[in-house]
């Protein structure tokens, strides 16, 4: 029914725990088969870009899920955050050499949480810049 | 690697003493028993030979049981056959509809054929649906009130395929009786039907005893062959085929019978029933043992269905932070199969009805796991997968860690 790939990520998963004091995190539920998965990041600044320093998963799920987790984590280290943001669950799929019809919904799991891990990210971000930004529009606003 | 086979419910394996009964079937004695010739009535006596056996477990008639392709097609045919002949009979007298009485945890065979004849039929059925408790059995008092003067059918599971729980089916025969026999000659009919697909192994299917009108079994859950199973419908009740042609089993079922399929099965009701409380007490004792063993091994678990009235053979458990399909995926890895209700992989992206009718909350349904036992296993099987088990677990709730 998977793949040797799926079964392999499955069987030993990469980038399995949490990150102590990561810089976003991000979690999806599927209200459907209830699987969870819960995706930390460490974001590196490389020649002015944001990009994924290391990165770690926890899921409670079916084998699909545990394995496009795993696989998508392992897409995303050392990747910009510009690039992440146009992973589709297609590409995961592909990567895992194919799922069954009916598990093709668990892919969007990992990929949610990841893109979630990095709006929080990136909200932190903005929070940090906020006395600034708000100094601006007072200004203006005057 | 060790195999262990723990999924008994789904199929068993076909005992070799049935084999050897079926294997004359196929190329020598290969005659169609409707055929008039030597051929034919050689085949004929074989099917008449494993009526025979049927009947005389069973304590019904020989004419009624009707051979079927296995407990789908009996179950289809007892809803749908019975919903036919009446609607037939009672063409002009009935204005209302004819209501029908079944479980909310009943095989999705019974479940869906009841759909099938409320979409084509809105205005000629009424279906009540059971509630049943934590432990999947349903209240009597229930059952009693649910009844009205147009129930014509109750259809009641011996045993639940994945929660083993057994329903009281003798108590709920004698009440309906009562109640039938208060109907007025020319009244509706009602009727009691069991599928007791996963009961024949392990409990008496006594018709006579149970008050049963209809009883719906299979070849492959019983140590037979797959591709054959009955329905034994009481003589004189309503009931009309469902599948047309060369009107045999006396024009209720049509279709070449299953020759060789229905000497196995033949042999293999009997072999149940013979062989039936040393079957129980060796797989009770595993399946004890298995039970203690888990509990005793493994935290966050939770069997559910009830210690008592269930089958002997069957363990069902839900373990915390783990999916059952993934469960079930590494202990397959080690040669062991399970089965798992709620799955993705079970064709529907569903939780188990049969789970969340018990109680049982999404995530709970999803990590339940079924263990049913059989008469080939052994104490080293079990063993063997509780060791396993315990390993599968641990890893399992390594990777989800606290969600």
């Amino acid at each position: 029914m998977y793949s040797k790939k799926v079964l392999n990520h499955f069987a030993k998963p990469r980038n399995l725990g949490e990150i102590k004091n990561p810089d976003g995190v991000g979690e999806a539920i599927n209200p459907v088969c209830g699987d969870s998965t819960k995706i930390s990041i460490k974001v590196k600044k490389i020649d002015g870009k944001a990009v994924v320093d290391d990165i770690k998963f926890r899921t409670l799920g079916c084998v699909a899920a545990v394995a496009t987790s795993s696989l998508t984590t392992e897409l995303a280290k050392g990747k910009s955050l510009a690039e992440i943001k146009k992973f589709t669950r297609d590409q995961v799929v592909w990567k895992l050499h194919g799922l069954p019809i009916k598990k093709v919904h668990c892919s969007n799991l990992a990929l949610d949480a990841l893109k979630k891990a990095i709006q929080d990210y990136q909200s932190k971000q903005r929070s940090k810049q906020k006395p600034k930004s708000i100094k601006k529009i007072r200004n203006k606003s005057k | 690697m060790r195999k262990v086979y723990l999924d008994y419910a789904a199929t068993t394996p076909t005992d070799q003493r049935v084999i050897r009964t079926m294997f004359p079937f196929f190329n020598q004695k290969f005659g169609n028993a409707s055929s008039l010739h030597s051929f034919g009535q050689e085949a004929k006596r074989a099917v008449d030979d494993s009526r025979n056996k049927i009947a005389q477990t069973l304590k019904c008639k020989e004419e009624e049981i009707i051979f079927t392709s296995g407990a789908t097609e009996s179950n289809n045919l007892a809803i749908k056959g019975v919903f036919k002949a009446l609607s037939d009979k009672f063409k002009k007298d009935v204005k209302g509809k004819f209501h029908f009485i079944t479980t909310q945890i009943e095989h999705p065979c019974i479940l869906e054929s009841f759909d099938a004849l409320k979409q084509i039929f809105p205005r000629k059925i009424s279906v009540t649906y059971l509630p049943v408790n934590k432990y999947g059995l349903i209240d009597l008092k229930q059952l009693e009130k649910s009844i009205q003067n147009n129930t014509v059918l109750v259809s009641i599971m011996f045993v639940n395929n994945e929660i083993g729980t057994v329903q009281p089916i003798k108590e709920i025969g004698s009440m309906l009786k009562k109640i039938a026999r208060r109907r007025s000659h020319g009244d509706l009919p009602l009727y009691f039907h069991s599928d007791a697909t996963q009961a024949l192994s392990y409990f008496d299917c006594n018709l006579q005893k149970l008050s049963l009108d209809l009883l719906t079994f299979s070849g492959h859950k019983i140590y037979g062959p797959k591709g054959v199973g009955a329905l034994v419908a009481r003589e004189g009740i309503f009931l009309q085929a469902i599948l047309q042609g060369g009107e045999h089993e006396w024009g209720k079922r049509s279709g070449t019978l299953n020759v060789p399929g229905i000497v196995g099965l033949g042999e293999a009701v009997k072999i149940a029933h013979q062989e039936r409380s040393s079957i129980i007490k060796s797989v009770q004792n595993l399946r004890d043992y298995f039970i203690k063993k888990v509990t005793q091994e493994i935290k966050g678990i939770k069997l559910n269905g009830s210690l008592e009235q269930r089958a002997p053979n069957n363990a069902n458990f839900n373990f915390k932070g783990i999916k059952g399909e993934s469960l079930l995926t590494l202990l397959d890895q080690k040669g062991i199969a399970v089965s798992t209700g709620s799955a993705c992989s079970s064709g529907k992206i569903q939780s188990s009805y049969v789970q969340l009718a018990i109680g049982n909350t999404t995530a709970e349904a999803h990590s339940s796991v079924r263990f049913t036992m059989g008469k080939y296993l052994t104490k080293e099987d079990i063993n063997y997968t509780v060791k396993e088990l315990k390993k599968a677990v641990d890893k399992l709730r390594g990777i989800s860690g606290e969600l």
